[in-house]
Formats: structure tokens, sequence, C-alpha cells
């Protein structure tokens, strides 16, 4: 395919003259990202005097806080050359689990451990399917995606679970401190972790050099598939605690709960300079594009737009981002 | 030759389909009657017409899942035009309905093709911007029965040798491209490009170029079901087709198109399009509620692709084991 021909091109280019470290990271993807978080945060300022308000903008997290711990973890697994696009089904499946333990007199410890269990099950199905059985990430994960909350269809058909514990309403409504809510706390820790992991470790070196190399990777001794499983093991595992918190955050449970979501923390880490074909990206770039999604959504709200009109921002997001700087380099080798 | 046959997937397929359809009749016998089955099609035909781009997509390594924004676009567009101008022939509407969604089937593969931008990037971005735009052109308002003309949703319904006009489309649709895939270069092409990319364009077959006639293949069989699903339905809103991309994946893994690209046939997204059709009306008859629809058809998916892989597995001597058949 043509994309990967050029990025060959670059990778085997010598230049010239290497640039400075200052200005390769003011070049760089995350900061014109974070140009335009301020440059949106600022609009917003200026166009409704509602957005300036501490506890506003500690509402605003929420809108992102579930689905970016879920793109911490798709970011490794995209870098490492794979999908999950079952994220939003593995938590409908989770908070269904959860609803039925809920039923069966479970407490508070219980839920979270039941949460937690249904998405590392989840991700060890996707997992093994991948890695075991050699099928191909993109299908498994539509197939699991359509089996997952389809389970939640059969156990809940139009029904859905209520009455959650009021000790288990702290995940998804609590307050650390002030305004700073427990997502967002736990939002910053996960970051730091998989920052860490991705950038700091070994792990997250086997993780760059099989999404650029995967035969590359196994002849330089990396267990290429356990990294993968481990991969979707995490990716499960973070659906499961965003189970977790939406299902304390709404209180109850329905089958079409978190429809779509897949999309948006696809989005969210493809903003972020992800490559999806794999092979690089960066945590704080993620990070920062969970703000961004997180202010454009919550600034065109401020302004009485609908949803959908909202989603095509975000669509077009997606697109401009990856589409202008192509657009540029082509304008600027005429 | 015979044994080619046996051996094809396809018949495999098309086993299972007979196996599950004798099946449904020892519990409900009506199931297999003439007019009971030819319903079965008919309900079938929009997935039918949305398989046939989107195998054709696949094949050439793309994947689009914009087809059921895009179909859900251009039917509220059609009906929106219809409601303003009710004496428009349908021949006309038709053409209208193909023209919209060859152009948005452009604008995908333009975006894939000019800047390189991957398939599943650009048709999730169209697919969010399309069921957008509707919004915005609807004012989330529904186009209902009674303020469409009664042509324009007579046109699917009318009969034709017993069939209707909407299952005929599905076959002719069906024909054109079994000759276009098997008889001319750009069936040529688009296999050659899934199989092999490079050798593709040293043979000097155009890549790109390939791709964005498969979008634009794919876009204008939206933009046709659009107009049909909508006159069939009778009402066109922002939801119409809402995640039905996901069928039509599924129905071409189904029938055996290797989601790597370059492996399938126009017959394999016919018959992977029936197996889901097959199953959806069956549940109703046979007791069983459709809420189960979802995990059987996630299930068929896994279970179809495990089997395709197991088909493929190449045979002889692997020296060196590559990191993607790593087990």
């Amino acid at each position: 395919m043509s994309p990967t021909d050029q990025t060959s091109d670059a990778r085997s280019a010598i230049p010239d003259r290497l640039q400075s470290q200052l200005e390769q990271r003011l070049k760089s993807w995350e900061s014109l990202l974070l140009l335009v978080a301020i440059a949106i945060f600022v609009a917003n300022s200026f166009a409704s005097p509602y957005f300036l308000n501490a506890w506003n903008l500690s509402d605003a997290t929420f809108n992102f806080t579930e689905k970016a711990m879920i793109a911490f973890a798709m970011a490794l697994l995209i870098i490492s050359g794979e999908i999950d696009l079952s994220v939003a089904a593995i938590i409908a499946l989770a908070s269904t689990a959860m609803g039925a333990a809920l039923q069966l007199g479970a407490g508070t410890p219980v839920l979270i451990l039941v949460g937690l269990g249904t998405g590392l099950l989840c991700g060890a199905f996707n997992g093994f399917l991948v890695t075991r059985m050699g099928l191909p990430s993109i299908v498994v994960t539509i197939g699991t995606m359509s089996l997952f909350r389809g389970i939640s269809y059969i156990v809940l058909g139009d029904k859905s679970f209520q009455g959650y514990p009021s000790d288990f309403a702290f995940f998804g409504q609590g307050y650390v401190f002030w305004v700073i809510s427990f997502e967002i706390v736990l939002f910053t820790i996960l970051a730091v972790i998989y920052g860490i992991v991705l950038h700091k470790t070994n792990f997250g070196r086997a993780v760059y050099a099989i999404g650029n190399n995967p035969t590359g990777a196994l002849f330089s001794g990396i267990r290429v598939a356990r990294v993968k499983f481990i991969l979707f093991l995490l990716t499960g595992l973070m659906a499961g605690v965003a189970a977790i918190c939406l299902t304390s955050r709404l209180g109850s449970t329905r089958p079409s709960i978190a429809f779509g979501w897949e999309l948006e923390v696809v989005t969210m880490v493809v903003l972020g300079g992800v490559n999806i074909l794999g092979g690089s990206g960066t945590i704080p770039g993620v990070v920062i594009a969970a703000f961004v999604m997180g202010l454009v959504t919550f600034g065109l709200g401020l302004l009485n737009v609908p949803g959908i009109v909202m989603s095509i921002v975000i669509g077009s997001l997606l697109i401009g981002v990856i589409a202008l700087p192509r657009l540029w380099t082509m304008w600027r080798q005429r | 030759m015979l044994q080619r046959i046996i051996r094809a997937r396809e018949t495999l397929l098309l086993g299972a389909i007979l196996v599950l359809i004798a099946l449904i009749s020892t519990r409900f016998p009506g199931f297999i009657a003439p007019s009971n089955l030819a319903r079965v099609f008919n309900d079938t035909s929009p997935l039918i017409l949305l398989a046939i781009g989107q195998m054709i997509v696949i094949l050439t390594r793309c994947i689009d899942l914009s087809v059921a924004a895009n179909l859900a676009l251009t039917g509220m567009v059609v009906a929106m035009v219809n409601l303003s101008f009710p004496g428009l022939p349908v021949a006309l509407i038709v053409v209208l309905a193909i023209a919209l969604g060859t152009a948005m089937g452009m604008v995908n593969g333009l975006l894939v093709w000019k800047l390189a931008i991957p398939p599943i990037v650009v048709t999730l971005g169209t697919m969010t911007i399309f069921r957008g735009i509707i919004f915005l052109i609807s004012d989330g308002k529904w186009v209902n029965s009674h303020e469409m003309s009664a042509a324009f949703k007579a046109f699917p319904r009318a009969e034709f040798l017993g069939l209707p006009m909407l299952s005929w489309t599905a076959i002719a649709a069906v024909l054109l491209f079994t000759v276009v895939m098997t008889r001319t270069t750009f069936g040529r092409a688009a296999y050659a490009v899934g199989g092999n990319p490079h050798a593709a364009t040293y043979t000097g077959i155009d890549v790109g170029r390939t791709q964005f006639w498969a979008f634009t293949i794919s876009g204008a069989l939206a933009g046709l079901t659009g107009y049909l699903w909508v006159s069939r339905y009778a009402v066109a809103y922002v939801d119409i087709a809402g995640g039905f991309e996901l069928d039509v994946v599924a129905a071409c893994v189904i029938g055996g198109i290797s989601i790597a690209g370059g492996i399938g046939t126009i017959g394999g997204a016919l018959l992977g399009a029936l197996f889901l059709g097959v199953i959806k009306n069956a549940l109703p008859v046979i007791n069983i509620s459709p809420f189960w629809q979802l995990a059987i058809s996630g299930a068929a998916i896994i279970i179809a692709v495990a089997v395709n892989a197991r088909a493929n597995c190449e045979k002889g001597r692997i020296i060196l084991k590559s990191a993607e058949h790593a087990a």
C-alpha cells in the first residue's frame, strides 16, 4: 500500500542537517495539538460566560475521562499494529455482569471484581482469537463487538438493572478534593502509569518494535504473541474500569450503554498522533487529544449545539488532523 | 472440476444455509413455502446490495464503514426532494440517489487515493459526518409515509414475474457485478491490488485509483439502497439503518471474503448476506427473542473467520516463520 511506502522512505532517508531537540519538540504533533487545545479553550471562554467556572470545567472532564482510560490501552494496542473495536461492547457486558451480580446481592467490592473480571475475560477472548488462532483483529473485534453486546441484550432485553448501592456511586460521582473528581484522579494516575510503561520500560520498547516490524521483533527475541495478548488483556481491563465508572455515574445498566464509544476512543487515539498502521505514537499526545475532544464537546454543549452536530466536528477533526499535514507536504513539494 | 466446486467455501456456506432452513422448517414447516422464501430474499435485498459494494472495497484491502450513513443521508435527501416536488418521476429520483451515493463514495475514495489516509479512519470520519448532515438538513424531523407520493413508495413493491422490484434490483446487481469482477480489467485489477499491491504496481495497475473506484461503486450501491430503503419502509429519519455497516461487513466475512484483501467472490457476499437474512427472519418464527440476533451474528462472524483462516492455511514447508502467523 502506498502509505507504508511513504513512511519507509522517510525512515531510510538521511537528513543533511539534524534538527535541534528544541526545534523537534516545537514541531512535534503534541505541541501542535496543545496549541489547538489552548485555542479551543480561549475560544470557549469568549463564546460562553459559563465556561470559566471551576465546577463547570470539572463536570466537563466526565465527557472524556472514561473514554480516555480505554484510549491509553488502545494506544498501545494500535501502536503494536492491532485494534480492538469491541471496547464499548465490553463496557456493556461488564456493566450487565455487575447488574446481575447486584441482583444476587453482591456488595460494592464484589461488583468491582465482577466488572474488572468481565473486562479481563473479554480481553483474553479477543487476545486468544487474535494471537493463538492468528485471525485479523479488526474482524475478530467486529465479531466480539456484536457477541458481547448481544449477550447483554439477551440478558436484559428492553429492561435495565438499577439500585446500585450508595457507596458504589463514589467511582462515577465522588469527589476526592473540592472539584477534583475521583475519575480525573484515576485518569491522571493511569496516564502516568501508561506513559511510564510505554516510554520507559522494555515492554514499551517491545510494543514499538512489534508495530514497526513484527517479524523483525520476533527474530530479535520478543515474544510477539505474548505481548499482543497482554495488550488485549489490558484493553479489556481498561474497558472494565470504564464500565465501573460509567455504571456508577449513570446508576443503571441498559444494553445500549456506551453505544458507539469504540469510534470515539479510536478517534481520540488517532487524534493523539498515534499511527493507525502501528509503530508510532505517544501517551502525552493521547492525553492532550482527550482534552481537545472534551473541550470541543463541552464548549459546543454550552452553546446549545446538539450532540449529533458535535459528531460532525469530531469526524472532521479525525480526517482533518491527518489530511492537513499531508496536504501541507503536498503543497510544499510543488 | 467437481472437486473444486465441492471444496469451495461458497458450497460449504450454501450447505450451511440449506441445513439452517431445513432445521427451521422442522419446527415451522411454513418457512420453506416458496412465497416465504421469496419474502426472506426480498427482506435481505438491501443487505445484498450493500454487501456487493463492501466486497469490492474489502477486496482492494480497504473497508467502508460509511455505507449505512451514506444510505441514510441519500434516503433522507430523496425523501425531502419528493416532499418538495411530489411530481418528480421515480426514474429521476433513482438517478439522483445513485448520483448522491456515488459522490459520497468518491469523497471516501479521493481521501484514500490522494491523501493516503487509512480507509478505516476515512470512513469512520465520513460515517459520523454523513449522519450529522442528515440532522442538519432535516432538523431532526421525520419524513413520514403520508408525506411521500404514491409513485415514490410504489417502485420497490411493484411486482414483476411474481417478485418485487427490490428483489430484482438485488438480482440485477449480483449479475452485473459478477460480470464486472470476473470479466473486466477493473475486476482483475481489484483482485491484483488486494492480492499483492506491490506486484500490482509493477504490472502497471494504479493501486490508489482502483481503490477509488471500489469506494465509488460501494457509494453508488449505498445511494441506490438509500432510496429503496426509505421508500420500502416509507419513513426517513436520522437513525435509519444505524449500525447496519457492521451487518454488511459481517455478511462479507461470513461469505468468505478475506479482510486482508484479494480473496472473495460476489457469490460469497450474496450467500453471506442470505445467511444473516435467514437467521434474522427465522428467529421470530421459531419463537426466539429478537434480542438474540446480535449475539448470533457476532458468533457467526467469529466462526466464519476462524473457518476461513483454517482453509487459507498455506500448505508446504515454512522456513522462516513470520510474526503474523506466530502461534
